[in-house]
C-alpha cells in the first residue's frame, strides 16, 4: 500500500527542480543535471513515444485482423499472397523512420563523445548556445580519475591537484551500506546503497574531464543524472566529459558485474559552488579528509531547489 | 535412395519395428526420437533455469537481503566456536551462556550468510542465463522441433547423418551435466559455482576473479555444447541442401526449414569464435597465457569482441526458428498461404547476415572511438527493416484470411505483438547516445526478455501446441492450452514491462539488492513471476492430462490451412517415413 501511495504521490505531486537519485515508482529517467543528459532525454522521450506508436499500430492491426478476418466474420479466406506496393511501403517507411532517428542520434552521440575544445569555446563560443559554456570554458578543465578497486570501492584521483608532499589528491570512496546486519540505518542524507563515506566532489559549472581505470576486474562508473557511463577496464584509461549546471548531490551505482559486492559500490558526487570546492580541495591537500568531507555536507547555495534536492 | 535401404534394417517392412527401449532411446539414430529426446531434455533444463529465475525474483521481491540467505550454508559451528573462544580468552569465562556474546554469534552467522548469498546471487543469474540459452531454448527449438520437422517438411526419410545426430544430443546432455557440476564445485568467490554473468567477461572469469575449478568446468561445458551445436548445424545444412523431396526447390521449401538452414549457418560461423575465446580463457587460467591479461599485453576487451561476435548471432539463433514456426502457424490458421514468401525468406537471410556485423552494440560503454560507435548504431538500426518486413508480412498473411483462434494461433499472435515490443526497445537501445544511459540497466533486461522470454519462448510454446498432436499422436486439452497462454501472457508482461521503468530510472542489472526507491516495480515484477508459475503448472498439467487421457490424434487436425508435408503423415508419424519420396508439384509449396 505504501508503494501505491508513493507511486501516485510521485506522479501527482510537483517534483523538486531536480532529483539526484531514483524516485519511488518512477516511470522515466531521473531528472537531468547535465546538458548531455538533457539531450539524451530530449531525444529518448520522443523516440519512446514514436516506438510506442509503432507497437500500438502493430497491436491495432492485429486486433483489426482478429475482428474482421476471424472465421466467423470471414468464412472464405482470400488467397492473395503478394502486393508489391505494400511491400515497398513497409520497407521504405521504416527506412525513413530510421533515417529520421539517426539524425539526433548521431548528433547526440558526437556531442557526448567528442571532448569540447575549450580554447575555441572560450574565444568564440556562442553565449546563447545551450551546448557550450563559455564562462566555464575560460576556466579550463578539471580532471578527476575514478579507479575501480578490487575490494569494491572507487578511488578518486585529482591529477592536477598536488598535496604538500607532491602527491596527487586521492582518496578511497567506500559504500556505507553493504546489506549486512551491521549497516547503519539509512537516512535522507545517507540513502541506502547510494551514499558513500567520502564522496567525489566537483565544482558546478566547470568542464569536468573524468577518466576511469581499474586495478583488477571491470567496473563501470556511472551517474544516471549526468548521462555518463564508462567502463573501468584494467589496462585501459577511458575518458569522457560532462558539466553539471546545478549544485547538488548525485548518485550512481557500479554498472558492470564485478563480483560479490557489485551492488554495494555506489558513486556519490557532490557538486558544489566553485568557492566551496576550492576550500574542499585545499583541505584535502592538507590530508584532513574528514574535515574536507565535513565542508561539503551542506552545499552552499541560496537556490531553494538545490537545497531541496540535496536532502531529498 | 539406396543409402536409405542400407541404413534402415526394416526398410522393406510396412510395419513399424521399433527397437527395444534402451536401444531406441539411448542409441537412437531416428530424427523423431532424437527430437523427442531434445524436447524432454529442454523441459528438464527449462525447469532448472526457470527455478533459478524464481530465486532471482524472490530475492528482489522486496528491498533487503531476505531470501537467498535461507538457501546458503555457512560453517556456523566454527563461527560460534571462534567468537566464544575469543571471549573466553578475553576473560569472559561464562561466554558460552552470555547473552551478549550469543547475540554477537548470531550476527556473525547472519553476516556470513549474507555475504555468501551475495555471491550465490551472482551464481544464480549466471546459470539462469546459460541454462536458458544453451540448454533450454536452443535444444528445444533447434534440436527438438528442428530434428522433428525439418526432415518431415522437406520430405526426407531422416537427417543426413543420423549417428552424428545422436552424438549431438548426448554431447548436449554431457554439456549440461558439466554445467550443473560446475555449479557444485568451488568458484573461488566464496561459494560454489561461477558468478561472473553468462557473458563470462575476464578478468572476472580469469583466475583473478574466479580462481576455483567451477569456471574451468563451465568452459568445458560450453565447449561441449558448442561441438554438439556445430555437429547439429552441419547435419541440418547437409540435410536441407541435399535431401529435399523431388521438386522442392529451395524457394519452395517451408519457412521453418529455411529458418533452420539460416540458424545452422549462423551456428557454424559463430560458435568457432566462441570456442576460440573460451580456449584462450582456458589457457589464460591454466597455462600462463595472457590473452586477456593487460599485465602481459593482453586485453579484456578483446574477449568481449570475440564473445559478442558469437553472442549477437546467438540471439538470432534463438529467435529465427521461432520466426519459422510462427510463419507456419499464422498461415495455417488464417487458411492463407504466407504473404510475401520470398520477402519473409530473405528477411531472415538478411537478419542473419547483418547479425554478424553489429556485435559491438553490446559494448558501447567499454571505451570505443565515437566513429566505431556511430557505425554500430547505423548497422544495428538496419536490422529493424527486415524485422519489420516479417511483422507486417505476418499481419498481411492474416489479412483477408479466415482466422481460427486455435491454441497455437493465440500463442503466435501473442508472439508477434510481444516481439514487436521487444523490437522497438531494441531500436531505442541501438542509439549509443541513449545506451550510455541505459546500458547494463534493467531496461536492457526488459528488452532482451521481451525478444527471448516473451519472443522465443512464446514461439516455442506456439510450436509445442501446433505440433503436439503430430509428434505424440495425442490431443491436448484446449482449455488448458488457452489458460496457459493467457496466464503466461499476463504473468510475463507483469514480470518484464515494469523493468523498463526500473532501467530508465537507473537500476543496474545483476544487483542482489537495490535502493528502496526501486521497490514498487520490483515487487510487481515478482508478483508477475508468481503468476507465470501458475501458467507453467498449467503447461505440465496439460501435458500430463494428454498423456493420461490418450485421446487419439488425427493426421491433420488443422484442416485445409496446414499444407506442409508433415500433415500428410499419420500422427504420430511412422517410425520411418517417406520410404517412397513425396514429389512436390510445381505449384506446390509456398
Amino acid at each position: 500500500m505504501r508503494y501505491i501511495i508513493a507511486f501516485f504521490s510521485t506522479m501527482l505531486a510537483a517534483l523538486p527542480a531536480f532529483a539526484a537519485q531514483p524516485t519511488p515508482g518512477a516511470l522515466n529517467f531521473q531528472e537531468p543535471a547535465t546538458r548531455i543528459m538533457e539531450r539524451v532525454i530530449g531525444f529518448a522521450n520522443p523516440l519512446h513515444v514514436g516506438m510506442a506508436l509503432v507497437a500500438v499500430f502493430v497491436l491495432a492491426l492485429l486486433i483489426w485482423v482478429c475482428i474482421r478476418y476471424n472465421k466467423r466474420a470471414n468464412p472464405e479466406p482470400r488467397k492473395f499472397s503478394h502486393n508489391t506496393l505494400i511491400e515497398i511501403i513497409w520497407t521504405t517507411v521504416p527506412v525513413i523512420i530510421l533515417v529520421v532517428i539517426a539524425g539526433p542520434s548521431f548528433s547526440n552521440l558526437l556531442y557526448q563523445e567528442n571532448e569540447p575544445d575549450l580554447v575555441q569555446i572560450a574565444e568564440s563560443g556562442d553565449l546563447n548556445d545551450p551546448n557550450v559554456f563559455v564562462e566555464a570554458a575560460k576556466q579550463g578543465w578539471i580532471t578527476v580519475k575514478a579507479e575501480g578497486m578490487g575490494n569494491w570501492a572507487w578511488t578518486y584521483y585529482y591529477p592536477d591537484e598536488m598535496d604538500a608532499d607532491g602527491y596527487q589528491v586521492q582518496f578511497v570512496s567506500n559504500a556505507i551500506h553493504y546489506g549486512l546486519p551491521s549497516d547503519p540505518p539509512a537516512t535522507p542524507e545517507k540513502p541506502r546503497y547510494l551514499a558513500t563515506d567520502y564522496p567525489m566532489v566537483i565544482p558546478a559549472n566547470r568542464y569536468i574531464r573524468y577518466q576511469t581505470a581499474s586495478d583488477r576486474v571491470i567496473h563501470s562508473w556511472t551517474v544516471p543524472a549526468f548521462g555518463v557511463k564508462t567502463d573501468a577496464v584494467p589496462g585501459r584509461l577511458n575518458e569522457g566529459w560532462f558539466l553539471v549546471e546545478k549544485p547538488g548531490v548525485y548518485y550512481g551505482q557500479c554498472s558492470e558485474l564485478c563480483g560479490k559486492n557489485h551492488a554495494f559500490m555506489p558513486i556519490e558526487v557532490r557538486v558544489v559552488p566553485q568557492a566551496q570546492y576550492d576550500r574542499w580541495i585545499e583541505t584535502m591537500k592538507t590530508g584532513d579528509i574528514d574535515a574536507a568531507t565535513e565542508m561539503v555536507q551542506v552545499i552552499d547555495t541560496t537556490d531553494e531547489a538545490t537545497r531541496l534536492a540535496s536532502v531529498e | 535412395m539406396p543409402m536409405d535401404e542400407i541404413a534402415l534394417d526394416h526398410g522393406h517392412d510396412a510395419h513399424d519395428h521399433k527397437p527395444g527401449f534402451f536401444t531406441r532411446w539411448f542409441f537412437s539414430t531416428n530424427h523423431k526420437d532424437i527430437g523427442t529426446l531434445y524436447l524432454v531434455f529442454a523441459l528438464v533444463a527449462g525447469i532448472v533455469g526457470y527455478t533459478l529465475s524464481g530465486l532471482i525474483r524472490m530475492e528482489l521481491a522486496e528491498p533487503g537481503m531476505t531470501f537467498l540467505i535461507h538457501l546458503v550454508s555457512v560453517d556456523a559451528e566454527s563461527i560460534r566456536a571462534g567468537i566464544i573462544e575469543a571471549a573466553v580468552n578475553a576473560g569472559n569465562v561464562g561466554a558460552a551462556t552470555d547473552a551478549s556474546v550469543l547475540a554477537q554469534v548470531n550476527e556473525a552467522i547472519l553476516t556470513a550468510k549474507t555475504e555468501a548469498s551475495k555471491s550465490f546471487y551472482n551464481v544464480v543469474i549466471t546459470y539462469h542465463g546459460l541454462i536458458m540459452i544453451f540448454f533450454m531454448v536452443m535444444p528445444a527449438l533447434i534440436g527438438g522441433f528442428g530434428n522433428w520437422f525439418v526432415p518431415l517438411m522437406i520430405g526426407a526419410p531422416d537427417m543426413a547423418f543420423p549417428r552424428m545426430n545422436n552424438i549431438s544430443f548426448w554431447l548436449t546432455v554431457a554439456a549440461f551435466a558439466l554445467a550443473v557440476l560446475s555449479m557444485m564445485v568451488p568458484g573461488g568467490n566464496g561459494v560454489n559455482g561461477f558468478g561472473g554473468g553468462w557473458v563470462l567477461y575476464p578478468p572476472l572469469s580469469s583466475t583473478a576473479g574466479h580462481s576455483g575449478p567451477s569456471m574451468d568446468l563451465l568452459i568445458l561445458s560450453l565447449h561441449t555444447a558448442g561441438i554438439a551445436s556445430i555437429l547439429g548445424a552441419i547435419n541440418f545444412i547437409v540435410t536441407i541442401l541435399n535431401m529435399r523431396a523431388p521438386g522442392m526447390t529451395l524457394h519452395k521449401m517451408p519457412l521453418f526449414a529455411w529458418s533452420m538452414l539460416i540458424t545452422a549457418v549462423l551456428l557454424l560461423l559463430a560458435l568457432p569464435v566462441l570456442a576460440g575465446a573460451l580456449t584462450m580463457l582456458l589457457t589464460d587460467r591454466n597455462f600462463g597465457s595472457q590473452f586477456f591479461d593487460p599485465s602481459g599485453g593482453g586485453d579484456p576487451i578483446m574477449f568481449q569482441h570475440l564473445f559478442w561476435f558469437f553472442g549477437h548471432p546467438e540471439v538470432y539463433i534463438m529467435i529465427l526458428p521461432a520466426f519459422g514456426i510462427v510463419s507456419h502457424i499464422v498461415s495455417t490458421f488464417s487458411k492463407k498461404p504466407i504473404f510475401g514468401y520470398l520477402g519473409m525468406d530473405y528477411a531472415m537471410v538478411s537478419i542473419g547476415a547483418i547479425g554478424f556485423i553489429v556485435w559491438a552494440h553490446h559494448m558501447y560503454t567499454v571505451g570505443m572511438p565515437s566513429d566505431m560507435k556511430a557505425y554500430f548504431v547505423a548497422a544495428t538500426m538496419v536490422i529493424a527493416v527486415p524485422t519489420g518486413i516479417k511483422i507486417f508480412s505476418w499481419i498481411a498473411t492474416m489479412w483477408g484470411g479466415s482466422i481460427d483462434f486455435s491454441v497455437p494461433m493465440v500463442w503466435a499472435i501473442g508472439f508477434i505483438f510481444l516481439f514487436t515490443v521487444g523490437g522497438v526497445t531494441g531500436v531505442v537501445l541501438a542509439n549509443a547516445g541513449i545506451d550510455h544511459a541505459l546500458h547494463d540497466t534493467y531496461y536492457v533486461v526488459a528488452h532482451f526478455h521481451y525478444v527471448l522470454s516473451l519472443g522465443a519462448v512464446f514461439g516455442l510454446f506456439a510450436g509445442w501446441y501446433y505440433w503436439f498432436e503430430k509428434m505424440f499422436g495425442l490431443k491436448y486439452n484446449k482449455m488448458i492450452g488457452y489458460a496457459h497462454f493467457w496466464i503466461m501472457f499476463v504473468g510475463s508482461n507483469l514480470i518484464f514491462f515494469p523493468q523498463h521503468f526500473l532501467g530508465l530510472n537507473g537500476m543496474p542489472r545483476r544487483y542482489v539488492d537495490y535502493p528502496d526507491a526501486y521497490a514498487l516495480w520490483n515487487a510487481v515484477s515478482s508478483v508477475g513471476y508468481l503468476i507465470s508459475l501458475v501458467a507453467t503448472a498449467l503447461f505440465f498439467i496439460g501435458l500430463f492430462e494428454a498423456m493420461i487421457r490418450r485421446r487419439k490424434g488425427e493426421a491433420n487436425p488443422w484442416g485445409e490451412g496446414a499444407t506442409t508435408l508433415e500433415w500428410t503423415l499419420p500422427s504420430p508419424p511412422p517410425f520411418h517415413q517417406f520410404n517412397e519420396l513425396p514429389v512436390v508439384k510445381t505449384e506446390g509449396g509456398h
